[in-house]
């Protein structure tokens, strides 16, 4: 896609990347790929839903899955669920408290990270 | 309880309701007001609106009933309500909204392009809607009853009028208002006494929840039975009182000995102070401190209970009508993602209220374990627990609470219900279709609470969360993140699904009894159908490989390219 092997004569002189003088347009730029459904354009879009499924996905699997576990642990070790911390069951410390924050750190997390998983496509497809 | 103050917050709540209502009349002018509120709703308000429509019945008593009878396993539904959201956020949220339909059939045709999907996708919406709408009413006889003393139907025939007028009225654009009002009213009407009630309880001596004797009535108490009960009694105990027990006429003192009695409805028996309370057959007979321990709720087969429970409410979530719907009011799917942030916080905080009540009422509200109207504890326990005007008070702002609760839910689900009876079944467009189709969505839920048996509020709310996730979830998630997904496929996986788990769960309702063993498993049926939905509809997709919609490609660019890139593929929006 960038540039291919040039002879070893030509000098170039390597600087910053221009910012502030206007990018001559590109004759097709990836968002129209996208709108034509060209190969291009879907293996873009492919990218992108695999990124936020697997972000999805990850996160659902943590967060639920181990919280999920816990009757498990409730059922095969009937010692834990009978503890007790700050004055109350753990059981209900646990579940009727604690994973309520849990949820929103998780969901707080997800939020940024898709934004910059959208965002870097974003760039990605604008800058190409 | 029968209290001029809580008939006063009943009618406060529902004037109020209307009032807001007409409020939004003024303002919402056409077919895209009615329906979502011409997405110009800001995720605080939207937070607040789904929160405050999410808000069920199930919630404001039902947890709290649940808790108090089976203990901590049930905190179960508080936590998958909550993780419901969770996961519809990390799955759904973003895409649904740039999907940009009206309800979920609308999705079903965006993303399949089949008539047939939609249909299919049609009757699962209304069906679920119903199953959903059937308890709010249900709970709303049940909170005029313990009020007024008013027979059930009246409850239910109030919320349906006055929801009913509401949606007429306003659609959407005064729903939005309305829920936003609720979620905040709700919050206040169980958080306030909460307060009162700790105190009053540290003031009592703070007695241990969790000590080694069975439930107690705190000071002598009459038990009035309006059916025939079956109860265990877990010690002898004597009693006062006129009726029939065991088929023997009394009037005057007895004995209840050890072991199980029948109760005759109309009996009124009076327990000493300090007798330990005999237990409805349904609600296991546990000590306090064998109570407060997980995993004995007294079911069959606890961890099949348990996870089934988990599944239908993780992944439910995202199927009920009424929680897709407020989707379309964002305005992009960045600000669907941050209201639905939002809606985790706000339910979260919500949710560490109905535990307090439910073992609360394990030393104040314990005859209720005997006639089984466990769902009654949120709104007995203020007044019993606190005497003089401040309990009646506080007993009010509950009462308005609870309706408050019945009443956005009715509304969020007729005004789902409803889009979806005049876009697919009566297929009459405009407003004029809107408000037909409104009246025909509460006929039938309200004929339907007639036909049910005395099944708890969250428990049927949990039939609903089942067949939800057994087939608009796997629509859902697999349409939006698979492209293999064919018409046929989807088709086959919403029934394979949907199907049985709303057999099962029709089954469960009509019928009294439940002491058959496979009972756990018509009754939580989400463990099962939730797996063959997702199965089936994959593998037949997997199959059927010359059925996947075409322009598949494009509708993906839809549903996951950000708005901002300025895409022709998204100018529908």
């Amino acid at each position: 896609m960038t540039s291919p092997q040039r002879p070893p004569t030509q000098r170039v002189v390597v600087t910053s990347p221009r910012t502030r003088a206007p990018r001559a347009p590109r004759p097709y730029p990836a968002s129209r790929e996208i709108d034509e459904q060209s190969e291009l354009g879907a293996v873009y879009m492919r990218s992108l839903i695999r990124t936020q499924r697997r972000l999805g996905l990850l996160l659902c699997a943590v967060v639920c899955g181990s919280v999920a576990a816990l009757p498990l642990v409730f059922t095969f070790a009937p010692d834990v669920g009978a503890q007790r911390l700050l004055g109350l069951p753990l059981p209900w410390l646990l579940l009727g408290f604690l994973v309520f924050p849990v949820f929103v750190l998780a969901g707080w997390f997800y939020v940024r990270q898709a934004e910059r998983n959208e965002r870097e496509f974003a760039e990605l497809v604008e800058r190409s | 309880m029968s209290s001029g103050y809580g008939i006063v917050a009943v009618l406060v709540v529902a004037v109020g309701t209307m009032l807001v209502g007409t409020y939004g009349l003024r303002i919402s002018r056409t077919t895209s007001d009615f329906f979502v509120a011409s997405r110009t709703v800001s995720p605080w308000w939207n937070a607040s609106a789904i929160g405050g429509e999410y808000l069920s019945a199930a919630s404001f008593v039902g947890i709290a009933g649940l808790i108090f009878a089976h203990g901590p396993d049930m905190l179960w539904f508080p936590v998958g309500y909550t993780a419901g959201y969770l996961v519809l956020l990390a799955l759904v949220a973003a895409p649904l909204r740039r999907s940009g339909a009206y309800t979920l059939p609308d999705f079903a045709e965006a993303r399949f392009a089949s008539p047939v999907v939609r249909a299919v996708a049609s009757v699962f919406a209304l069906g679920i809607g119903w199953l959903y709408l059937l308890p709010q009413l249900q709970g709303a006889g049940l909170t005029l009853n313990t009020v007024t003393g008013a027979p059930d139907w009246v409850g239910a025939l109030v919320v349906a009028v006055v929801v009913t007028t509401n949606v007429i009225s306003g659609g959407m654009r005064s729903i939005t208002f309305v829920q936003a009002f609720q979620y905040w009213l709700k919050l206040t009407a169980i958080a306030v006494p909460v307060v009162f009630l700790v105190m009053a309880w540290h003031a009592h001596g703070a007695r241990d929840l969790t000590g080694p004797g069975f439930p107690e009535f705190p000071k002598q108490t009459t038990v009035a039975f309006d059916s025939d009960t079956t109860v265990d009694v877990p010690r002898s105990t004597v009693y006062n009182g006129a009726g029939r027990v065991d088929g023997q006429r009394v009037d005057g003192g007895g004995e209840l000995t050890a072991g199980q009695h029948v109760v005759a409805a109309g009996t009124r028996l009076t327990f000493p102070e300090g007798a330990a309370v005999p237990h409805v057959r349904s609600i296991p007979s546990n000590t306090n401190d064998v109570w407060a321990l997980p995993m004995r709720g007294g079911e069959r087969f606890p961890l099949y209970a348990v996870y089934s429970l988990i599944i239908a409410t993780f992944l439910g979530t995202m199927g009920l009508p009424h929680v897709i719907v407020r989707f379309y009011t964002n305005p992009n799917g960045r600000a669907a993602r941050r209201t639905t942030l939002i809606v985790l916080g706000l339910l979260g905080v919500f949710y560490l209220m109905p535990p307090i009540y439910g073992a609360l009422g394990r030393l104040y509200t314990p005859e209720l374990l005997m006639t089984g109207d466990t769902d009654a504890v949120v709104l007995v326990l203020p007044s019993r627990m606190i005497d003089g005007l401040g309990g009646q008070l506080l007993g009010a702002l509950v009462a308005g609470g609870a309706f408050a609760a019945f009443l956005s839910t009715s509304s969020g689900l007729m005004v789902s219900l409803a889009g979806v009876l005049s876009r697919d079944v009566l297929r009459l467009r405009g407003v004029r279709g809107f408000r037909v189709s409104t009246v025909l969505a509460v006929l039938v839920p309200l004929g339907m609470t007639w036909l049910v048996g005395k099944v708890p509020v969250a428990d049927m709310v949990g039939l609903a969360f089942a067949v939800a996730a057994s087939s608009l979830c796997p629509l859902l998630v697999l349409g939006i993140w698979s492209t293999r997904i064919t018409t046929v496929g989807a088709v086959a996986g919403m029934v394979a699904g949907g199907l049985p788990a709303l057999v099962a769960g029709l089954v469960t309702i009509s019928s009294r009894g439940g002491g058959a063993w496979y009972h756990v498993f018509l009754a939580r049926p989400a463990a099962w159908t939730v797996p063959l939905g997702f199965v089936v509809m994959y593998v037949v997709s997997l199959l059927t490989p010359r059925k996947v919609p075409p322009g598949v490609n494009h509708v993906m660019v839809r549903l996951h390219a950000p708005e901002n890139l300025g895409l022709r593929s998204q100018d529908r929006l």
